[in-house]
């Protein structure tokens, strides 16, 4: 009985997803899908190599400092770092007394309520302050950016695909619209107020270019800002606030399966040793 | 519950021998994964994903306790309190890496355990009670995991949990109510987190509770072996400690080795990017996709793109995707073959790797975009998912002509190493 009706109900699946199958195919053959604009000219992000990559990165502190500057005069005018507080600056080779000269001259004031009207106003961050928003709320920011949210940046590098190659690709990777893409795709064309980036999702990002020209930030340790240069550092300073605990992590990983090695040797040899009188001929 | 020949407890401590007449756990141990509990001495690698399943679990439920002592199940602060886990709290990010990639490599070994039952015939007569409560561990760790990760409440989690919970509103009539009903609104919120994250606490311990049964349910016939010959006498066997025990210790090396290379090196290579967004009601994401281990069934579900008379297509996706795990609780009863295990079935054992295959074929459907071809081709390995279990395999168990079987477990272990040492010579039907 239990298997007359399993071959029932496994007859009744089965075939109807053969059934399902040829609708399907015969659809496929008669009117096959559309390409997309963005199946054709969207770019996975470029190769680009940081100190961090591989099981033995390490983030150079130097250029986490330049990228912190990149994020401080161009970046933080529109996107807020959320779950990054001034002191954890400390992680990027800042001591107390400089940590504590940033946030004092924060150009964005964290809302507070004054303590003597109880009234709503601002005062310059401390040390164990998260980053301040650039805008009060999500309507004042997309007033200011043609209906655009900018996105919190904290996690950007984890909440992309490779995202550390991704925001590097995206800064850099602003260009005019192909002619051939117009051609194929006429009704493609990049709505005013949008910017075309091969490298973004839907291929027509809100965001102007960033970095638009060599110089644009004066690095204090005397690299050369080039636009790609900047592109990477900020790179890496975003891989750092989104994952910063990556070095603890990688050192920690070392010492846990060097560990981990020598015991199950141990271990291997104890079964061996264990098990040698029932694995020999009788 | 035992072989006669199972040693025998016997504490010498005059302490023991008073906790032994008051409270016998000691005994109990002894027992069921002691010295007491003898095991065929033939076992492969492939019976130590018992006890790393039992492993993962003891590493999900410490991380994840921890994990909760830091969390705030509430929709406003859920995603925040995460990052600050990892950022500020103790070992934080190893716990939370720990959690979430823990439960992929407790998935792993439990699907491990499932194809070794599988194809070694492990759910036959005298188990079908241990086959059956696996069944039932296997769907709360489902459970389980599907609310875990809805608790950060990034992208994929509120989506998934829109998703998954919109699969009980395809029920005609009802669907609905029961769907508002399960979130506590109209769409995942705040009252769905909240049960979410009391469940996600409950259900662990459930699991062990029925863990606890599953290997109660073992003992009482003792476990199967890689020939599927029963044990017929002492030589067969060996103490479950300190044999078994030793093998699992090697066993549980490696698997950890594995679990810290991915933990450490890859902890987020097995999520997906868009959890690191924390969720907006307002922007669907471009394509939900459940967490790996759920991709086959996901691809089932999918599979069914065409309306039967007035069944909805969305509603047979549905049932074919519950039929899909619950047809395997019929599984004693379609495979009526008498030989267990499959090393001695040579027509069984062909349509075995179609069927592994079909499953990684449905896995790698579930997880591509729902567009052409995946979908087409999802739809054949359903349909052979379906065949496979419902009708090839009674067909098989009632025409095929096994190969012959040892006399005895100590015949296969003897052949495998010579009767007279020396080199071992070729193993039998392997």
């Amino acid at each position: 009985m239990v298997r007359i009706g399993a071959f029932l109900v496994g007859l009744f699946f089965a075939g109807w997803l053969l059934v399902s199958f040829l609708v399907g195919a015969v659809a496929y053959v008669t009117e096959p899908p559309a390409v997309t604009v963005e199946h054709e000219f969207h770019r996975n992000p470029k190769e680009v190599s940081f100190s961090f990559d591989g099981p033995f990165g390490k983030f150079d502190q130097a250029q986490l400092q330049r990228g912190f500057q990149v994020f401080k005069e161009v970046c933080s005018a529109c996107h807020s770092l959320k779950f990054v507080a001034f002191r954890d600056l400390k992680g990027i080779g800042y001591n107390d007394a400089e940590i504590k000269a940033i946030a004092k001259n924060w150009a964005i004031k964290t809302p507070d309520i004054d303590p003597k009207t109880g009234e709503m106003s601002t005062r310059a961050p401390v040390p164990s302050d998260y980053f301040p928003k650039p805008f009060a709320n999500n309507v004042a920011a997309m007033a200011a950016n043609n209906n655009a949210i900018p996105p919190d940046l904290s996690l950007m590098t984890k909440a992309r695909h490779h995202g550390s190659a991704y925001v590097y690709s995206l800064i850099t990777g602003f260009q005019p619209q192909p002619a051939e893409l117009l051609k194929e795709f006429p009704d493609a064309k990049t709505p005013q107020g949008l910017h075309y980036n091969p490298y973004f999702a839907n291929l027509n990002l809100a965001m102007a270019p960033p970095l638009t020209a060599d110089g644009q930030v004066t690095y204090g340790d005397g690299t050369k800002a080039t636009v790609d240069q900047m592109a990477q550092d900020v790179a890496a300073f975003l891989t750092w606030t989104a994952e910063p605990k990556l070095e603890n992590r990688c050192r920690a990983g070392l010492a846990t399966i060097f560990f981990l090695l020598i015991a199950t040797g141990l271990a291997y040899m104890a079964y061996q040793n264990i098990w040698a009188d029932k694995k020999k001929a009788a | 519950m035992s072989f006669p020949w199972a040693e025998q407890y016997t504490p010498k401590h005059p302490a023991m021998q008073w906790i032994d007449e008051k409270l016998p756990l000691p005994r109990l141990v002894y027992n069921a994964i002691g010295a007491g509990y003898p095991v065929p001495r033939n076992l492969n690698y492939f019976w130590n994903f018992g006890v790393l399943a039992g492993l993962a679990l003891v590493i999900q439920i410490v991380t994840g306790v921890i994990m909760a002592m830091h969390y705030g199940a509430n929709t406003q602060v859920a995603f925040a309190t995460v990052e600050q886990t990892m950022r500020d709290v103790n070992a934080g990010w190893l716990m939370r890496y720990a959690h979430a990639t823990g439960a992929s490599f407790f998935f792993i070994v439990v699907y491990l355990h499932i194809f070794r039952g599988l194809y070694f015939g492990s759910y036959k007569a005298p188990r079908e009670m241990v086959w059956l409560l696996g069944l039932v561990i296997f769907l709360l760790m489902m459970a389980t995991a599907f609310m875990g990760y809805v608790l950060p409440w990034g992208q994929m989690s509120y989506w998934g949990a829109k998703v998954i919970t919109g699969l009980f509103g395809a029920i005609p009539v009802v669907g609905n109510p029961i769907q508002t009903w399960l979130l506590g609104g109209f769409a995942p919120g705040n009252a769905s987190l909240n049960r979410f994250f009391s469940l996600h606490f409950l259900l662990p311990f459930v699991i062990a509770a029925v863990v606890i049964l599953h290997i109660w349910a073992l003992h009482i016939p003792g476990s199967s072996n890689p020939t599927g010959v029963e044990v017929k006498g002492p030589q067969d066997t060996v103490p479950f400690h300190p044999y078994y025990t030793a093998k699992d210790g090697f066993g549980a090396g490696v698997f950890l080795i594995l679990f810290a290379i991915m933990l450490f090196y890859a902890p987020n290579y097995l999520g997906h990017p868009d959890n690191y967004i924390e969720a907006n009601p307002l922007s669907t994401p471009a394509h939900i996709v459940p967490e790996w281990y759920f991709w086959p069934f996901y691809a089932i579900l999918r599979a069914f793109t065409v309306d039967f008379f007035f069944v909805p297509a969305k509603l047979l996706g549905v049932l074919a995707m519950f039929s899909s795990i619950l047809l395997l609780f019929f599984l004693p009863w379609l495979d009526t073959s008498a030989v267990r295990s499959g090393s001695y079935r040579p027509t069984f054992k062909k349509f075995f790797w179609i069927l592994i295959l079909d499953v990684l074929v449905l896995g790698y459907c579930g997880g591509a975009p729902a567009a052409e071809p995946y979908v087409m081709i999802s739809q054949v390995a359903a349909a052979y998912y379906f065949a496979h279990f419902l009708i090839i395999l009674p067909l098989i168990s009632r025409f095929e002509k096994p190969l012959p079987l040892p006399n005895s477990i100590t015949e296969a272990v003897l052949a495998k190493y010579g009767k007279t040492g020396g080199e071992p010579v070729a193993v039998p039907a392997e």
